[in-house]
């Protein structure tokens, strides 16, 4: 056991995470900055962003046009002084990332081209061919090695945060090369540990998507804003999840069901291909029971066609698209139709945390698709979610920075003995444990398939009833799991483990903030409450833990800040 | 019908337990066309035998952190299928040239070290300001570099390279690449500060245009070309007074 001290720590090396390191040391270039990955920065999931970051960069374009089509888009659930700040923030940091050697695509003029994108009534979406997310994270990352101020403690796995007198002061973190447990304290921490998409078994999500810094913070005693919202991208590819860029859409792809109708004239006549995503997933849904969807061997589909676009456009606009068809389908996307479902995609849910990322714990900020700063309400924009990651990653950072500079000094004393207990609790938990029957595999999967019935993109009472007793008995299957690895070199079932941990907490928070919403708002679509019901529910629903002998959260609601644009009927 | 099935022989090596790797046989079932390497580990690890070690997160060819050697040659897990291999058994083995941390893992403080060796951002003699916007790049201008830049470190051309396995100095495909494509951007500066590093390091002249890295690379970046490009760099340094080569 060891321990090692920051001024500023950061847990997360993907875009949030790197973008929030290299803010806080411009800031302040004296500061000492930690980052911490479970994985290699460059192996985070940013990497898999296909489609692009949205920013105003053209004259026609507008501050105004881009907030309000990210409010709209989120069925107002909002917070609208957020938003304001984010949309004139996002093109300074889209310039950055070019000065920094992002490989944008441009138009013939030189300079960053842009191209549509669902929900946004302008082209505003940058991106570097259809390998965004990619292109990104490695310039930030390759970035960041020019900065000696940031030390990486790369494959660390975080298990725990350190709260003494209410202040966050480090975490706990397992090296997974020697097993050993590490104390990692700094004056401020960040957490940006990206989505939880692994808790439902179809997801275009990564291994190590499994919402642990949502669940760290929520049981360090912080709340977790608007679980419900889970965004399902109409989109992906059956069985593999994979996903097919709305960009796709954007470049003039059509969604046709079995009779060969491009369908989403009945659900959003005036923007066809380019609606929202919740919308288009429900039309498909809906459709696929009207018994208009494909039949394939992984299930219903639809066809994602392109064919019109010609070789030409694919190449330059789409050559991933084509790849991926190519590599995991069997099919060329010049000549064949591309067979699409909807799919877990992003979590709009998130530690809460205000305009600058600060949380409701001392010393704890939340930046990137675990935070909830309150941009994306109940249906986050494609391609607002890099830039979100940018601007909000950097104002954390220097938000952090800031704090560091005046905040005291951690003391060693209280910390030793919170090492001691958590390496104790880990070790009696998973590494020393005898008996047990139960593998965590088995519980995985059933967790992640009773999460896609239950929680899905329509809801109903029973049905969210029904999930919360089935997630109660596999926390107390969980209790009886048995860990077949004591190796402590490179022990990923005892990460494993550690994440279905996780996973099982952030469903509940899920489920419970899912079941308390009785109306439908954005990705949130209840059966038996089919309206939106701006009277009761104009709220952010927020989840606090009330320890480990009672699993059910604890709800608040807190009002959502309207500035100027009033809640409307959400058609489009 | 019989269940359709499949033999996995992957590596085991836990260095708290064995002294050397032996390889380990698990006989699954394959039910579904659609199944890759990697889908077989996750089934052995989920059902079969919990304490297989092996890294991965994206499922879809870009983290780079699935490369391994599928009967020999170095893949991403996450695009082998099958399919391609049955009825045969499947081997699975660590990247060949990298010491091994456990089973399938292994180490990459080397590859990492080198990255960074090479400088891989945007050197400038003078910073333009943000308030000046974007530099101006063409489609044209991209396309110098693309390829180079399309890298998504997955190292399976560290695996396939013999000067690599021979002498762990050499700077490496990867690492070459990396720096040509930052030596192409238009908006670079950094040139002479990269040449050194890499004009010095030991084996580049050792690579016999084998090609093996370009082969292997599932990304489609030609590494022997950076190699060879950056060769006549090389030459041209003592030909050309520095402060030209801008
Ligand atoms: C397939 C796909 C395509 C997308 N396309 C777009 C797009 O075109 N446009 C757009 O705007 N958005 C897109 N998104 C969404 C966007 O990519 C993500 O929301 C965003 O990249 C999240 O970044 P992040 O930095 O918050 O998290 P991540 O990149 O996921 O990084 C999380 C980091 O936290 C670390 N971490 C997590 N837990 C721990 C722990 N316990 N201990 C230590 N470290 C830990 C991980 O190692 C990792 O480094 C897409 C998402 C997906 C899945
Ligand atoms: S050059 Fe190709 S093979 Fe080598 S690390 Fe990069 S992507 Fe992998
Ligand atoms: S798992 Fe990401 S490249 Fe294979």
């Amino acid at each position: 056991m060891g321990t090692e001290s920051y001024d500023v720590l950061v847990i997360g090396g993907g875009l949030a995470g790197i973008r929030a390191s290299i803010a806080a040391v411009e800031a302040n270039p004296r500061i000492r900055v930690g980052m911490i990955s479970k994985v290699y920065p460059m192996r985070s999931h940013t990497v898999s962003a296909e489609g692009g970051a949205a920013a105003v960069l053209r004259p026609e374009d507008s501050y105004e046009t881009h907030a309000f089509d990210t409010i709209k888009g989120s069925d107002y659930l909002a917070d609208q002084d957020v938003v304001e700040a984010f949309v004139r923030e996002a093109p300074i940091e889209v310039i950055q990332m070019e000065h920094w050697g992002c490989p944008w695509s441009r138009d013939p003029d030189g300079k960053i081209s842009v191209r549509p994108f669902g929900g946004m009534t302008t082209w505003r979406t940058c991106f570097a061919a259809d390998k965004s997310g990619f292109h990104m994270l490695h310039t930030v990352f390759q970035t960041s090695l020019k900065y000696e101020q940031i030390h990486r403690h790369d494959e660390a796995f975080v298990t725990k945060l350190l709260i003494e007198d209410s202040r966050c002061v480090g975490v706990v973190a397992l090296d997974q090369r020697t097993g050993r447990f590490d104390a990692i304290t700094a004056k401020a921490v960040i957490l940006a540990t990206g989505g939880l998409g692994r808790v439902y078994a179809f997801t275009t999500n990564g291994n190590i998507c499994t919402g642990d810094g949502m669940a760290l913070a929520y049981r360090a005693g912080a709340g977790l804003k608007d679980m419900e919202m889970v965004q399902f991208h109409p989109t992906g590819l059956p069985f593999t999840g994979i996903l097919i860029t709305e960009a796709v859409r954007g470049e003039g792809g059509y969604l046709t069901n079995k009779n060969g109708d491009r369908f989403l004239k009945d659900y959003v006549p005036n923007k066809m291909e380019l609606g929202p995503r919740d919308i288009i997933s429900r039309a498909m849904v809906t459709e696929f029971e009207s018994g208009r969807g494909f039949e394939g061997p992984h299930g219903k589909y639809m066809n994602l066609d392109v064919r019109h676009l010609g070789e030409e456009v694919i190449d330059r606009k789409l050559p991933f698209m084509r790849e991926l068809g190519r590599e995991f389908m069997g099919i060329d996307i010049v000549h064949d139709p591309i067979p699409v479902r909807p799919v877990q995609h992003y979590m709009m849910g998130g530690v809460g945390a205000d305009i600058s990322g600060a949380t409701e714990i001392l010393g704890l900020y939340a930046a990137g698709e675990c935070a909830n700063v309150g941009l994306n309400g109940g249906n986050r924009l494609g391609s607002n979610s890099l830039s979100e990651c940018l601007v909000f990653g950097a104002a954390s950072g220097r938000a952090a920075a800031e704090y560091a500079g005046s905040a005291k000094p951690v003391t060693a004393n209280p910390v030793d003995a919170m090492l001691w207990d958590e390496a104790r609790r880990v070790e009696a938990a998973y590494l020393e444990k005898t008996g047990g029957d139960e593998k965590i595999g088995t519980i995985r999967e059933e967790m992640q398939r009773d999460m896609d019935a239950g929680a899905g993109v329509f809801r109903t009472k029973e049905g969210l009833e029904k999930l919360t007793d089935q997630l109660g008995g596999l926390r107390e299957r969980f209790g009886r799991i048995k860990i077949e690895d004591s190796s402590r070199t490179f022990n990923t079932e005892l990460t494993a483990a550690m994440e279905l941990d996780f996973m099982l907490e952030v469903s509940q928070t899920i489920v419970a903030s899912a079941l308390a919403r009785d109306e439908s708002r954005g990705a949130h679509a209840r059966r038996d409450f089919p309206e939106r019901n701006d009277e009761k529910f104009l709220k952010h629903t927020v989840a606090f833990s009330r320890g480990i002998e009672d699993p059910r959260p604890r709800l608040e609601y807190r009002d959502v800040r309207i500035t100027n644009f009033k809640p409307q009927a959400r058609t489009y | 019908m019989a269940e359709k099935r499949i033999t996995i022989q992957a590596t085991r090596f836990d260095p708290e337990k064995d002294s050397a790797p032996r390889l380990q046989s698990y006989d699954i079932p394959f039910p579904d066309d659609s199944m890759v390497v990697l889908d077989a580990l996750n089934y052995i690890k989920a059902h079969v035998d919990g304490t297989l070690s092996y890294r991965w997160s994206c499922r879809m060819g870009i983290c780079g952190s699935c490369g391994m050697m599928v009967n020999g040659t170095p893949k991403l897990t996450c695009n082998a299928f099958l399919r391609d291999y049955w009825p045969r058994p499947v081997i699975v083995q660590p990247l060949n040239n990298f010491p091994i941390i456990r089973d399938l893992v292994i180490d990459m403080d080397d590859f990492m070290h080198k990255l960074k060796s090479v400088q891989p951002w945007i050197i400038r003699k003078q910073e333009i300001p943000l308030g000046g916007g974007e530099h101006r790049q063409t489609t044209a201008q991209i396309d110098e570099f693309k390829q180079f830049s399309q890298c998504i470190n997955c190292m399976l051309c560290y695996a396939a390279c013999p000067v690599y396995g021979l002498n762990n100095d050499f700077l490496g495909p990867a690492a070459i690449a990396l720096a040509r494509r930052y030596n192409l951007d238009s908006r670079d500066e950094g040139f002479t500060k990269r040449l050194p590093v890499i004009a010095d390091s030991e084996g580049i002249w050792e690579c016999s245009f084998v090609g093996e890295c370009s082969v292997v690379c599932p990304k489609g970046v030609d590494p022997a070309k950076a190699i060879q490009q950056t060769k006549l760099d090389t030459t041209l340094r003592f030909t050309l007074p520095f402060g030209n080569r801008d």
